[in-house]
């Protein structure tokens, strides 16, 4: 549905430099589907969305929507950003404070080359009030709105005038998290009931990983890896995707040889030899640095079965209501493990570290 | 009384024991000054508004006849008239000028932008009647260099125009203060996200809806309250009536309360009915200001931080847009200095030619330099702008502590006072202080004192504001902690509040000390043989005729202001100071 190929953006900053903020940013998303870029900020991906809105203009590439190109820099072709038809949701949800909820969501319908009767306008907006619950609250003015119905009110003019594609820049960044955590889910219920083609943009990666069908990850301008959330969480290609996308282990370490099964190697670290799992085809002696989730670091009191166990002592531990967060000494280093709060290992204690293949992921060193 | 300041909770059992505290000393002598200073030239301005003058024979009376003969004549009716028109069309030509660049230089990718810069410095560096001087030495049908070059060449029978008139007063007072109307709505587009413009293209709205539906409603109290202020600031406006009015019989309040005066016998009864009316528009104006700023920050708490807005590509009409902007920077800063430079070489006041080049000499700079009274207005001037930006910010930052960080009752009344001389134009404030110490002679009369006062008077909004803006980020548990470390009131002011005041006070006391080196409209009536300021000085230059020495003055004046802004810049970048 929307392709971006081969997309550079730049913008001169305040004191007039030139910035590069996409580069070579190339992807695809499928219709009804959302697509998350995900990276800190400064990464770049404001700015592809804001390319795609339009109200960017990139330095080349090409993007298009369904049949339609709306750029391209090799056709010259630059369709301006109210001639696109796209929702868009703003950070700062940009509502009008000079209009109310009615009249705020009923502007798209009366600037747009589509003439609508005054009914058709009642109907539409009232119809799309009612899909983000606002309907009661019609008449009241925009800025006596609360975070969360500002929030709804974006989305509903954004809506209204049923674009081909929304455009969301991190709108749940200015909630707080209780509230966040609730729009998340109304979020992904709508867009999963309208089945709207949707481009996300978030710092947050529990949010992206939440709403995603598909995430990009994006650090200084370059997509670092476009994959399924599962994938990227379970399976990050870079160090900076598994850092970035929740928390982890790092471990260094150096190839021995494959391993038993296919995509398996055997690694030597400071505390011994670990069986795990990699993507690239590794060799021996090449430097890996082995990416392994806190979830996935098992602790138990009595040794467990298999591979890949070690004994380890508890260094610190901190409870925290659903889990308990334990930092526990295995060879030279700190390893941090969550477990479930039933285990009540004392600090100081010895206790035994298991790590399955499947779950450590060695990376190649930068 | 005490439950807002936790200093002296805090040190409740060492106060005790201490039975007096200079806090409430100082405390008390800044309110007390502050009333004194704002209040006194109010009542004193009404009145003698309602009284004869007092004579060696005989006393003041009671009488309406200051009202009657002021509103009695057609000639108020006139005098009304002309300052309408004259305010009305300088403000909207002002305003019409700053918004179009303002909008230029925040919306749309004209080239040479960089000089935009220059303009937020203009109004501080090229004092009011410098300006008007160079206008008239350009503009006027006999000797301005324009109309004459253009007669030259194109064989014009009769002069191009002639700043002697209504409209040059428009022309000259608008373009002056046109840099203001530029700041005002530069704050106003910034104030506002550019995400709210954005998500109205992304609806679908074309350039103009979007200008329309939502910049231009959503800037509306903006807009309203930079015309108000502009009004405000040209019905107060006294060099181009007076430099250019006055000659031809074109009179406004301004002018008309210098005039009655200095008339003889002074009819300061006549100034004090001008000055009241003159008062009452501008604290309406003010008033309404001040209620439309408030109404703006309605809308402006909804902003989050934006992106840096998107610029509006002008295609090939960015040229022309920059053309449009380098005419405008030769008529307000290359041609009114040029012409000052240029005259400021001549033996005699001459439109430049081939021989008038030949007799380029530096005889009204020596002139200058051994005039007697320069090395003595700039002295004055000196230490009354280094006076009175000093006191002015060290009183002005124990009033705001006041009413920003304690909940005394009546400090909004403080807050009211200390801003009321906003509504003074300048000489309707120089006229109050005046009859106040000519009836009450505690002997200032005459002196540098009362002009001491006067510009202390009129500067102390500026250095309220300054100070507040700064004292409003100061968090309340900075001053708690460091009377929980021990520190008594006095010392957390001096220790934690001052240096932290710093950014604010530092750039109030440099705005205060420029404008105060420029302030003509108060001086003109207070200043007598001996205590001019260099404004008077230039003032008197231009009655006795000297344009040539003038202009040696003037070129001089602007290059130390120029400096001295330069310095104020350097130094509040060094601070951190934000505009």
């Amino acid at each position: 549905m929307l392709k971006v190929a081969g997309l550079f953006t730049e913008y001169p900053n305040e004191r007039g430099q030139i910035v590069r903020a996409a580069q070579d940013v190339t992807f695809e998303v499928p219709e009804g589907k959302l697509f998350t870029l995900l990276g800190p900020s400064g990464c770049g991906k404001t700015t592809t969305l804001r390319s795609i809105a339009g109200l960017e203009r990139p330095r080349a590439g090409e993007i298009s929507v369904g049949d339609r190109v709306v750029y391209s820099s090799t056709r010259n072709v630059f369709v301006a950003p109210n001639r696109r038809g796209f929702g868009m949701v703003f950070q700062s949800y940009a509502i009008w404070p000079h209009m109310n909820v009615f009249q705020n969501t009923a502007f798209p319908l009366q600037v747009g080359d589509r003439r609508f009767s005054a009914q058709e306008i009642r109907d539409k907006v009232l119809r799309v009030l009612r899909a983000v619950q606002l309907e009661e609250l019609a008449d009241r003015e925009a800025t006596k709105l609360s975070g969360g119905q500002q929030q709804r009110l974006a989305l509903a003019r954004a809506l209204v005038m049923e674009p081909q594609l929304l455009l969301l820049d991190e709108p749940l960044s200015n909630l707080d998290a209780k509230l966040r955590e609730r729009m998340r889910f109304e979020l992904k219920r709508l867009q999963r009931e309208l089945r709207i083609t949707t481009v996300y943009v978030t710092h947050d990666q529990s949010e992206a990983l939440a709403l995603s069908h598909s995430i990009a990850v994006m650090n200084e301008g370059h997509i670092q890896q476009i994959g399924a959330p599962r994938e990227i969480y379970e399976r990050p290609r870079s160090q900076f995707v598994a850092d970035f996308v929740g928390t982890t282990n790092f471990l260094d370490g150096s190839v021995l040889g494959r391993g038993a099964e296919p995509g398996h190697f055997r690694v030597r670290t400071e505390f011994g030899e670990v069986e795990v799992l990699s993507d690239d085809d590794l060799r021996g002696s090449d430097r890996v640095v082995l990416s392994v989730r806190p979830e996935d670091v098992e602790l138990a009191e009595t040794r467990p079965e298999g591979d890949n166990v070690w004994e380890a002592r508890v260094d610190q531990k901190v409870f925290l209501g659903e889990f308990i967060d334990f930092q526990v000494k295995l060879g030279g280093r700190i390893l941090l493990a969550r477990s479930h709060p039933s285990l009540r290992t004392p600090v100081g204690d010895a206790l035994y570290v298991k790590l399955h293949p499947e779950k450590c992921v060695a990376l190649k060193a930068a | 009384m005490q439950a807002g300041n936790p200093a002296m909770n805090a040190a409740a059992p060492f106060a005790l024991r201490r039975s007096f505290d200079w806090k409430w000393v100082v405390i008390g002598l800044c309110v007390v000054f502050t009333i004194y200073i704002a209040v006194v030239p109010l009542a004193f301005l009404l009145w003698q508004s309602f009284f004869t003058p007092q004579t060696a024979s005989k006393a003041a009376e009671f009488t309406l006849g200051n009202y009657t003969s002021a509103y009695g004549s057609s000639e108020t009716l006139r005098l009304f008239w002309n300052s309408v028109q004259f305010a009305l069309g300088a403000s909207l030509f002002a305003f019409v000028l700053g918004t179009a660049l303002a909008w230029m230089n925040e919306r749309t990718n004209t080239p040479f932008k960089t000089l935009f810069f220059a303009l937020s410095i203009i109004p501080l560096i090229i004092p009011g009647i410098l300006f008007t001087v160079a206008w008239i030495l350009l503009g006027s049908p006999k000797i301005g260099i324009i109309n004459l070059a253009l007669q030259n060449w194109i064989g014009l029978e009769k002069p191009l125009f002639n700043v002697y008139s209504l409209w040059g007063m428009i022309w000259v007072d608008g373009l002056h203060y046109s840099p203001m109307a530029f700041l005002l709505m530069t704050a106003a587009f910034r104030a506002m996200d550019p995400a709210l413009e954005e998500s109205a293209t992304m609806s679908g709205a074309n350039i103009f809806q979007v200008a329309y539906r939502v910049t231009l409603k959503l800037t509306w109290p903006a807009i309203l309250a930079t015309l108000l202020m502009l009004f405000v600031r040209a019905i107060e406006s006294f060099e181009v009536p007076a430099l250019l009015g006055l000659p031809v019989g074109i009179h406004v309040f301004t002018s008309a309360i210098y005039q009655a005066v200095h008339r003889y016998p002074s009819q300061i009864g006549l100034a004090s009915a001008y000055g009241m009316t003159l008062l009452l528009i501008t604290t309406v104006g003010v008033y309404f200001v001040s209620r439309l700023s408030s109404r703006g920050s309605k809308y402006a708490t909804m902003t989050g931080k934006g992106f840096r807005p998107r610029r509006i590509d002008l295609g090939p009409w960015r040229w022309f847009a920059a053309a449009i902007f380098i005419i405008y920077f030769l008529l307000i800063v290359v041609l009114p200095f040029a012409v000052l430079l240029w005259s400021s070489f001549q033996r005699f006041y001459s439109v430049p030619s081939w021989q008038a080049l030949n007799n380029l000499t530096l005889d009204p700079y020596r002139f200058i330099f051994t005039y007697p009274n320069l090395a003595r207005s700039v002295w004055n001037t000196l230490i009354l702008s280094f006076g009175s930006a000093t006191v002015i910010m060290l009183v002005t930052s124990v009033i705001c502590w006041i009413v920003v960080k304690t909940k005394l009752p009546g400090r909004w009344l403080l807050d009211n006072f200390a801003s009321l001389p906003m509504v003074f134009p300048g000489l309707v404030l120089g006229l109050s202080i005046m009859i106040f110490y000519l009836n009450f002679d505690i002997g200032i009369y005459g002196t540098i004192w009362i002009m001491f006062i006067a510009y202390i008077t009129r500067f102390m909004p500026y250095g309220l504001r300054y100070n507040t803006t700064s004292m409003l980020q100061i968090h309340k548990e900075l001053e708690e902690s460091a009377a929980m470390s021990g520190a008594s009131w006095g010392t957390t002011f001096r220790r934690v509040i001052l240096p932290l005041l710093k950014p604010g006070l530092v750039a109030g006391w440099i705005y205060v000390m420029i404008v105060s080196i420029r302030e003509l409209s108060s001086s003109i009536l207070l200043y007598s043989p001996g205590t001019e300021v260099l404004s008077i000085t230039i003032w008197e230059l231009w009655e006795n005729g000297q344009y040539v020495e003038l202009s040696a003055l003037g070129v001089l004046f602007i290059l130390a202001l120029f400096v001295l802004v330069m310095v104020a810049q350097w130094l509040g970048k060094k601070f951190g100071v934000k505009e």
